[in-house]
């Protein structure tokens, strides 16, 4: 079975190895397996082997209703589930020519940069897992725990939330939940210092990250990297500010670019450090959007139960925590059922880039590198 | 040798039935209590699995810790979707766990396939490749779903002779013939 | 500076000619279809000159129209980060023996993209790197994403269909009963499940596939 892939290696000389990373391994995130060829600890080449959990997503949405196919976009990246469902909601309302009234785009804005913060807070506790340091992880989850109460009281679910619908979100803010949201982004700032000073400026942790995998920006670009990981290598670029899709147009932020802050532009502690700093933005806008949300519905009035969008293809992106999510749904106009259902992610070409990389690399600094890229399995194979 | 796993027309299942001595008794309790399980995050369900190992749910109170090598685990926790290219793999490491063991299928992607029924890659649920001792449902659970089956567990841990220390053969026990597989 | 894509079409169109064809609707995704064995000159024009900058190849993929006509159509999705437009190129393939150049010279996104293609649709990209199956192991049957694929009814031993509970259930007692009757026919002795009543016979409970 694995022929193919020891092919690919070439020829070991004496001194070499191979060795096999995954499927099962607790450093991985998820189901994602590696072939490296090794002198000691030193790495000829690693080869990322993808497809474990490979769910047949896109099938899938040529086989329920445009509707229905709503919950699996959050099975498609679980840990930012909201920007999966904004993405396929984006693009079936522009084939469908119509907008989400504006308290639902607030709502959507509001959701998703929750979404953020907890997507990026597994990142970052996992991270200093995979490098040894265990204690950040559990303070991680303990912030995570708050964020998930607060988007369970929001849309019912702690994972997967099915929140976004096509033409606005299902429910209303409820009472009471912006002061709770502004006590816990209160509570959360505070909480981000602490990290700094656990985690981010610790020497060991440091000197570990510094100069490791360093991705320049011309091969970000040509590998097609997005989100955190292309602007960690220095390209000052967020859909959000750039091409703004929703309500961002209404917010103050920054985009953190990396800097080399330790070491040279696009080394593994930029990946890390520039989501540190998101997620601060991601509680700015936060705070504007509780503070602007306008009043009004939450659902576009004119959504039919049966949605039969015109005869068309749509292409719509959204910036998700692991950068850019495009969906690409072709509908045939006569059908409930999309023609085709593509999902671009942002995890799936990250995972290109690991091969190159890895050549003279040391075996343990493959987990940070991997850690660093923030891949997660479905958002790779769907 | 008596039949340990009897059916029982109210369940509609197996049941155990074995009746443990004051010894068993003990022996057991030092057993549950220091469940190692293996660390088989698949999907969605893997995040739930490690919130409840995290702070708030806390598994490591009823001295479980994860493991992550099967040779070293009791309990295999399959926490989310089983594709074909996966189960290979899912049955090599139930191989490879020492006896006795147990698996916790989790979600309901692991116990039927779940929502991914209309899938050409997804195993229609774990116990077509290993048998299952207790199923929990939800997509996914929450952690204190996912701690009540772990409770469950602990139950048929109590309720087992010390003397057999290997515990019946699957097709035994569930009355379901299991292909041995060829180790790939 | 940021071009329409009326305005990036005419430039394709005045270097190639007859290879690239007419911009499709203008109201949504604009895209144009270009020849496929024109397909890598075509996108290297895009990515190389200086008043389109195409540094970014978003997308590959592929939509197959089976019963209506015997196409496969590959999509590419570019954009340009310095002029900050962007555009949809096609190309038009046969469904049987489809094959075009990989676009892996002109940007290395496309090595990982274009596997997916091959393994999802089968199309094969000539001188692509590296083209094996990324998704589906490497010995299973079929492309997945054509329309008028049939699943092989599973892997291995593996099944890949499920009764409801309620059937599975059944199945196993029965099975207990058999196992049971038949080692109190041996042994000759009392044995527990036996006594358990007969289960009514399954009535065609629900399948699911």
């Amino acid at each position: 079975m694995d022929e193919l892939v020891i092919q690919k290696l070439g020829p070991l000389s004496d001194e070499e190895m191979v060795l096999n990373m995954g499927p099962q391994h607790p450093s991985t995130h998820g189901v994602i397996r590696f072939v490296v060829k090794g002198d000691g600890e030193v790495i000829k080449v690693a080869l990322p082997v993808v497809g474990y959990l490979h769910r047949a997503i896109e099938k899938i949405g040529e086989i329920v209703t445009f509707p229905g196919f709503m919950p699996y976009t959050d099975r498609a990246d679980y840990l930012a589930a909201m920007f999966a469902n904004e993405g396929y909601a984006l693009a079936v309302e522009k084939l469908m020519g119509l907008e989400a009234p504006p308290r639902a785009q607030y709502c959507r804005a509001i959701s998703c940069e929750l979404n953020r913060i907890a997507s990026h807070l597994i990142s970052v506790g996992t991270m200093g897992q995979d490098i040894g340091a265990l204690t950040p992880f559990v303070h991680a989850l303990r912030e995570r725990e708050t964020l998930n109460d607060l988007i369970e009281e929001l849309c019912g679910a702690r994972l997967t939330y099915h929140y976004h619908r096509i033409g606005g979100v299902a429910f209303d803010v409820p009472d009471g939940w912006a002061e709770k949201t502004l006590r816990f982004l209160d509570r959360f700032e505070r909480i981000l210092d602490e990290y700094d000073r656990l985690l981010t400026w610790n020497e060991i942790y440091v000197k570990r990250l510094a100069d490791l995998g360093v991705i320049p920006a011309e091969m970000a670009i040509d590998y097609g990297l997005v989100g955190p990981n292309l602007r960690a290598s220095g390209v000052d670029w967020d859909l959000r500010r750039d091409l703004p899709y929703g309500c961002y147009r209404d917010f103050q932020f920054q985009v953190p670019v990396g800097k080399g802050w330790v070491g040279k532009v696009g080394d593994c502690f930029d990946r890390y450090y520039v989501r540190i700093l998101e997620m601060r933005e991601s509680v700015k806008i936060v705070r504007q959007a509780l503070e602007k949300l306008p009043a009004g519905e939450t659902m576009h009035p004119k959504i039919p139960k049966k949605v039969k969008p015109p005869a068309g293809e749509a292409w719509a992106r959204v910036e998700s925590a692991r950068g850019e999510m495009g969906y690409y749904v072709t509908a045939d106009g006569v059908s409930e059922k999309a023609q085709r259902v593509r999902i671009r992610t942002g995890s799936y070409l990250a995972m290109g880039v690991v091969e190159p990389l890895s050549r003279g690399m040391m075996i343990a600094d493959l987990v940070a590198l991997i850690a660093s890229l923030d891949v997660v399995a479905p958002e790779i194979d769907r | 040798m008596p039949n340990d796993y009897a059916h029982d027309p109210g369940a509609g299942a197996t049941v155990l039935t074995t009746q443990t001595s004051i010894v068993e008794n003990v022996l057991n309790l030092a057993r549950k209590s220091s469940v190692w399980f293996l660390l088989f995050g698949l999907a969605c369900c893997g995040i739930e699995l490690m919130q409840t190992g995290g702070p708030r749910a806390d598994l490591d109170r009823f001295g479980s810790v994860p493991r992550a090598t099967p040779r070293q685990s009791d309990l295999m926790i399959v926490a989310g979707t089983l594709t074909y290219k996966m189960a290979i793999r899912c049955r090599l490491l139930y191989q490879q766990m020492p006896e006795p063991k147990y698996v916790l299928s989790m979600g309901s992607c692991a116990t039927c396939g779940g929502l991914f029924q209309y899938s050409y890659s997804v195993v229609k649920g774990v116990d077509k490749i290993i048998p299952v001792d207790v199923y929990v449902p939800g997509c996914p659970p929450r952690p204190e779903a996912l701690t009540e089956g772990f409770m469950r567990i602990q139950d048929l841990m109590m309720r087992e002779r010390w003397k057999a220390k290997m515990r019946p053969r699957t097709e035994k026990r569930l009355g379901v013939q299991y292909q041995v597989p060829e180790t790939v | 500076m940021t071009l329409s894509p009326e305005e990036i079409h005419a430039k394709a169109k005045a270097a190639f000619g007859e290879a690239v064809g007419e911009l499709q609707p203008p109201a949504k995704d604009a895209f144009f279809t270009v020849t496929p064995a024109k397909i890598r000159e075509v996108c290297a024009f895009l990515k190389e000159d200086p008043s389109l900058a195409f540094d970014f190849l978003e997308d590959v993929t592929a939509t197959d129209h089976h019963p209506k006509e015997p196409l496969i159509r590959l999509v590419y999705h570019l954009f340009s980060y310095r002029h900050r437009h962007g555009i949809v190129v096609k190309a038009e393939l046969p469904r049987d023996g489809a094959s075009l150049p990989s676009l892996d010279p002109v940007w290395k996104a496309a090595n990982w993209l274009e596997r997916e293609v091959y393994d999802l649709f089968g199309v094969a990209f000539e001188g692509h790197p590296d083209l094996r199956r990324i998704m589906m192991p490497d010995d299973w049957v079929g492309h997945p994403l054509r329309k008028d694929y049939q699943e092989a009814g599973g892997y291995f031993d593996i099944t890949n269909v499920r009764d409801s509970a309620l059937v599975e259930f059944r199945r196993m007692d029965e099975a207990v009963r058999a196992a049971a009757e038949k080692s109190a026919a041996t042994n000759a002795t009392p044995a527990t499940p036996a006594t358990a009543p007969a289960a009514p016979a399954p009535a065609g409970g629900a399948q699911v596939h």
